[in-house]
């Protein structure tokens, strides 16, 4: 069984390996930056279904054949699920653990989900009572506009701070045994509140638990960030990223050339994202496309993918609440 | 946890820090898209008045509304209109275009809960707060003009 270090790290005695993973992605993402990496581009967001959400499933379950193909395996295999979306009642998790034949635990965290669930599945993974787990999450942008904010042909403009949900689904597929990155250490975040309520701005809402979940997983490690390979966040956006890295120097922890963002990478300047991708499918196509893919090839030894969430409804924004932010990390190493 | 003080001290940061929105290009595109709106509903109506002499100007000005109306929720059924609202801003909002625009989209967007929970619930989720104000403002507004 993993061990404890200092206030809220796990460190596993036995690293859950990482042997497969599968991205896929809507029209507008396949512009972006990671175009290269994704294993799916889609043509139609719609998929050929007849809704939106339909199609959010949709890419969740394609997510999870290419995973269990990826990693030579059949479903018969899989012995957990687990899984999150950004819809009520994570109705696109539930709905594709419907055509699994396994255990299922659907889990909520926003958009640092798929941290959440590769953390939860690395833990579970060390008992030894698995052998394989799979881990998926997706958002797509329709969707999450219609539940969050307004209808798609509304003729609104957005703020600058806003950012964009992206369209996209990850699978990892756990394995006690196999010779793949390999996740360390877990550490799962405080919930941080610093007051923020601006719905549009995000970023700053979740910069504070991203800082104290970095800041609490280098002090329980004894490490600095120089020591990882590279420090990824996960929807924090441009704006977000820059706030963190204030946040963390004031600190005392210097961010340099090894923190990136998958929000902020996701896009080009010209796809008019503003801030840039988010959505509990950013962090998790990213880091089952290029992350994975750089961990196995030996180009990063050593990583820390801790996906940000912010978690409010529609409900609590509306009678005034602020945005809790969550952050979850996770260190990952190269085969 | 709670700190009052602390947050202060970010949300202060983070207002410093945000990116504005830039004010004169967004209002020569809203003043330029709102005015070509009402020009449009000008020749509208004088078109009727020029095809159609027996027409009053009231009638043509309902006419003229009617149109307008029309060719927004058509726009935003071709996908255009919202096009039209990330360049335009407030000057494709206010215009009476910008009204059909928000009754026509939620009618679209929830058009697969079905036509009466869809449809019909959700048509005025947008507009429904403009038609409330509208009607408390006139109530107001006719006793007003019943005492004076």
């Amino acid at each position: 069984m993993g061990k404890k270090l200092g206030k809220q790290t796990i460190m596993l005695d036995h690293p859950a390996k990482i042997i497969g993973n599968f991205s896929i992605v809507g029209e507008k993402e396949g512009q972006g930056n990671f175009a290269s990496y994704f294993d799916m581009i889609l043509k139609d967001d719609k998929y050929g279904q007849k809704t939106y959400e339909k199609a959010e499933k949709k890419m969740m379950l394609e997510a999870i054949k290419g995973c269990l193909h990826k990693a030579h395996l059949t479903t018969s295999q899989v012995e957990l699920y687990l899984a999150g979306d950004l819809l009520n009642q994570i109705i696109s998790a539930s709905f594709s653990a419907r055509e699994l034949d396994c255990s299922y635990l659907g889990i909520y965290g926003a958009c640092s989900t798929m941290s959440e669930i590769l953390g939860i599945g690395a833990l579970l993974m060390d008992t030894g009572a698995y052998d394989h787990i799979l881990c998926a999450t997706g958002s797509h942008f329709t969707t999450a506009e219609r539940q969050y904010r307004y209808p798609l042909e509304l003729g609104n403009q957005r703020p600058p701070t806003s950012q964009w949900t992206i369209t996209g689904a990850g699978a990892s597929m756990l394995s006690k045994e196999g010779n793949a990155p390999k996740i360390t250490h877990v550490t799962f975040g405080k919930v941080m509140d610093y007051n923020i309520k601006d719905v549009n701005n995000m970023g700053a809402a979740m910069a504070p638990a991203a800082m104290d979940t970095l800041i609490t997983l280098f002090q329980d490690t004894h490490t600095q960030p120089k020591d990882y390979d590279l420090i990824v966040t996960g929807d924090l956006g441009k704006l977000g990223s820059e706030i963190l890295m204030d946040l963390m120097e004031n600190k005392g922890y210097t961010l340099g050339k090894n923190y990136a963002d998958c929000g902020q990478m996701m896009y080009t300047n010209n796809q008019k994202t503003y801030q840039g991708g988010s959505g509990a499918g950013c962090s998790a196509v990213v880091f089952n496309s290029y992350l994975v893919d750089k961990l196995k090839k030996k180009e990063y030894k050593k990583i820390i993918f801790a996906a940000t969430g912010a978690l409010l409804s529609t409900t609590s924004s509306q009678q005034g609440e602020s945005i809790p932010g969550i952050c979850h990390a996770i260190i990952v190493e190269g085969a | 946890m709670n700190d009052i003080e602390r947050d202060k001290k970010y949300n202060d940061y983070v207002q410093a820090k945000i990116p504005k929105t830039k004010n004169f290009p967004t209002l020569i595109y809203s003043y330029l898209v709102g005015g070509i709106i009402c020009l449009l509903g000008q020749g509208i109506h004088d078109a009727i008045l020029a095809i159609w002499p027996q027409v009053t100007q009231e009638q043509a000005n309902v006419w003229m509304l009617i149109v307008l109306i029309f060719i927004a929720s058509f726009l935003t059924g071709l996908g255009l209109y919202d096009k039209i609202g990330i360049f335009a801003g407030g000057g494709s909002i206010v215009p009476i275009t910008g009204f059909s625009n928000s009754i026509t989209s939620p009618a679209m967007e929830y058009k697969k809960e079905g036509i009466i929970f869809g449809i019909c619930v959700k048509m005025f989720s947008v507009a429904g707060p403009v038609i409330v104000n509208g009607v408390v403002i006139s109530f107001i507004i006719g006793l007003i003009y019943l005492f004076i």
